[in-house]
């Protein structure tokens, strides 16, 4: 019937939207009938870099500042340029740590440089720094000292002079130094001191890890890794002079462009 | 002649043989200046070849050397390849280079170390090999003086390399030409020349030498690495371990299929070389590793003893709480994403050692341009006891029947 296929009067709308709600209905049936012998349907998978990232999180924790109390780093909130020079770094040998060049080896500059602005844009909250041992306080004294002032006479600048005076990281590489573990902070200057650790050339870091006696990495991390974690531990802007104390003269960072 | 004369005169001959020094090869010509199509192709060749994988020290300079091959025997330290003259190949010509490929004789006449897969690159045609002459050339000079290989007396000398090649080398027929893309043996030609895949691939005997990839075996141990390079010829479960084409291709493409994820040291193949090769190469490719599996329809073998209850729940609680999250409640996995374990050739391996290596250290798939943002997997740091329930589970779930996994296994693989 040509005719009614054309213009279908009301009744007919009816008994074709019945026909239809019974077709679907039947399909159904049939579907679920046959699901028994069916493969179960794929996990649904969430397209995020939170999601492809997993293996991060399981040292790092879910919000990328790890615990105070072992030895992995937090990398919430540290300057995305810092992030990235030591996704470069483990991946291309100049740090070393089996799990992350592991993870790292096969994988692309620009997906290095997502996962470092992912973790650079976490504002984590942080719980109290453990407290130091009773018998610390020479030790602590000693590296409040270096952290806040250094040491003129052994050409050692103040930590606070490029990390920012409240030693949260400075924009765009340099790294926030709270909410460490002293372990951590210990393993760092002393891989930089043998070399197994290294930035790019020039390498600051290292001259400056170079002239610390092992007595006074034992006194600053102890006292970072005792410091209290400010509620927003963002680094602050490369020219921010009232923040940062002027760069050390005669001190060139390759990771670091030379801020005024 | 008396046969004791005769013996000692042989013995003489064999001892003048071992000692004789090597020759080195006439002063040739300089070569031709390269045509900037026959360094492309040769960059082609290279990453088919994946020469970088050893050739390049890990954030090294390209081609410079200086990455040390771990073997049974000892470390084989990569050589330069850069053409920088007194410590790279500067100084060498074609006919050195393709010399060194066909016979593995270095400019100098000395026997280059078996870690060299000389008897996969003497099937590379002189055309090819005239290509990637001329790319290495193309490369920016780099001085950086070889490092020693650090192998124990006698297994480095030439009397000892004589001998393993009298046993075990003999140059491939020197071709013109290697077959056209598109053509009937283009695809054996990659696989076993330049891809040379059995060096990890193909069961190798105590002294080294390659059998065939064709050869079913419960996989082949990588030197110094907890990883075993299955057979590319195992026929397992529903005979599906490499395919189907589509499949496979993806996988050297891309570092994923639906079924698997390349980890370990094929995530480094992938990475450098197989992901930069052609469709109509990877095609070939694919096509004849497929033929190594003839049995496609046997049944697994393995009949295993079936858990005890107690660790069969015990297993089911390890896999809802470390695994199903991305695996899956029943295994299925996200295919292209995570892949499925039910049905996995890698959890029903004979032995179980890639499946502890996978979980304990985890991983992500290589990032390549067809998958540049990979997922990837935690590693799982469990107690013994448990990564060996939730291995035997895996391996006896799904109707799989592998062999459990104890905590000896565990053990020696961690």
């Amino acid at each position: 019937m040509p005719q009614a296929l054309a213009s279908p009067g009301p009744a007919r709308w009816g008994r074709l939207l019945a026909a239809t709600v019974i077709a679907c209905l039947l399909a159904l049936a049939h579907a679920s009938a046959r699901a028994g012998d069916k493969p179960p349907a794929p996990v649904a998978v969430p397209d995020t870099l939170a999601q492809r990232l997993q293996p991060c999180l399981a040292c790092h924790g879910a919000q990328g500042r790890a615990s105070a109390q072992g030895y992995v780093p937090r990398i919430a909130g540290k300057p995305a340029g810092y992030l990235l020079h030591q996704l470069l770094n483990f991946r291309d040998g100049r740090r070393r740590h089996a799990t992350m060049s592991h993870f790292l080896a096969n994988q692309g500059d620009a997906y290095l440089a997502e996962m470092a602005a992912h973790f650079a844009g976490m504002d984590a909250p942080y719980p109290s720094p453990p407290a130091p041992p009773d018998n610390a306080a020479t030790a602590l004294a000693r590296g409040a000292l270096l952290a806040q002032q250094g040491d003129a006479g052994r050409q050692l600048p103040a930590c606070q002079s490029c990390h920012g005076a409240a030693l949260t990281g400075r924009q765009p590489a340099v790294p926030g130094l709270l909410g460490l573990p002293r372990d951590y902070l210990i393993a760092q200057l002393g891989a930089w001191q043998t070399g197994s650790r290294q930035a790019l050339a020039p390498d600051c870091m290292a001259t400056i890890a170079r002239s610390l006696a092992p007595q006074d990495i034992s006194a600053v991390a102890l006292w970072l890794a005792s410091q209290p974690v400010p509620t927003h531990p963002q680094a602050v802007a490369a020219n921010d002079g009232l923040a940062t104390l002027p760069w050390p003269a005669g001190l060139p960072c390759g990771s670091q462009p030379r801020s005024p | 002649m008396s046969p004791r004369r005769l013996l000692a005169a042989i013995a003489l001959a064999l001892l003048a043989w071992l000692l004789w020094p090597p020759q080195a090869a006439p002063e040739h010509p300089p070569d031709a200046a390269p045509t900037a199509a026959q360094i492309e192709r040769g960059a082609y060749l290279a990453r088919a070849g994946h020469c970088a994988g050893c050739h390049t020290a890990r954030g090294q300079a390209p081609y410079a050397g200086g990455r040390g091959i771990a073997t049974p025997f000892g470390t084989v330290y990569a050589s330069n390849l850069t053409p920088e003259p007194d410590t790279g190949l500067g100084r060498w010509r074609e006919p050195d280079f393709w010399r060194a490929l066909h016979e593995g004789r270095s400019r100098d006449g000395h026997l280059l170390s078996p870690a060299f897969p000389t008897g996969n690159f003497s099937h590379i045609a002189r055309d090819d090999a005239r290509d990637l002459w001329a790319y290495l050339r193309s490369l920016q000079a780099v001085h950086r003086p070889n490092t020693p290989h650090s192998l124990p007396w006698p297994l480095g000398t030439q009397a000892a390399l004589k001998l393993w090649r009298a046993a075990f080398f003999w140059p491939a027929p020197d071709t013109a030409q290697a077959p056209a893309p598109g053509t009937a043996g283009r695809g054996a030609y990659l696989v076993q020349g330049l891809g040379h895949c059995d060096a990890c691939h193909a069961p190798r005997t105590m002294l080294g030498s390659v059998g065939s990839l064709a050869t079913v075996h419960s996989g082949q141990a990588m030197p110094a690495e907890p990883w075993l390079a299955p057979s590319l010829a195992s026929p397992l479960g529903d005979g599906q371990a490499l395919g189907p084409a589509p499949q496979l291709h993806r996988f050297l493409k891309t570092g994923l299929s639906d079924q698997h994820a390349a980890l370990g040291p094929m995530a480094d193949v992938v990475a450098g070389s197989t992901q930069y090769l052609r469709d109509d190469d990877l095609q070939a490719m694919v096509a004849h590793l497929l033929t190594l599996n003839p049995q496609a329809a046997a049944a697994p073998t393995a009949t295993a003893a079936p858990m005890p209850a107690a660790q069969l729940a015990e297993g089911e609680r390890l896999y809802k709480q470390h695994c199903a999250d991305c695996h899956g409640a029943q295994g299925q996995g996200a295919p292209g994403i995570y892949p499925p374990l039910r049905g996995s050739h890698v959890v029903q391996m004979p032995s179980p050692a890639n499946l502890i290596r996978i979980i304990t250290t985890g991983g992500f798939a290589p990032g390549t341009a067809g998958n540049p943002r990979p997922y990837g997997m935690p590693a799982f740091d469990l107690p013994h006891t448990e990564l060996a329930t939730l291995s035997t589970w895996l391996r006896q779930s799904w109707g799989h029947h592998a062999t459990p996994v104890t905590e000896v296994d565990v053990l020696i693989r961690r």
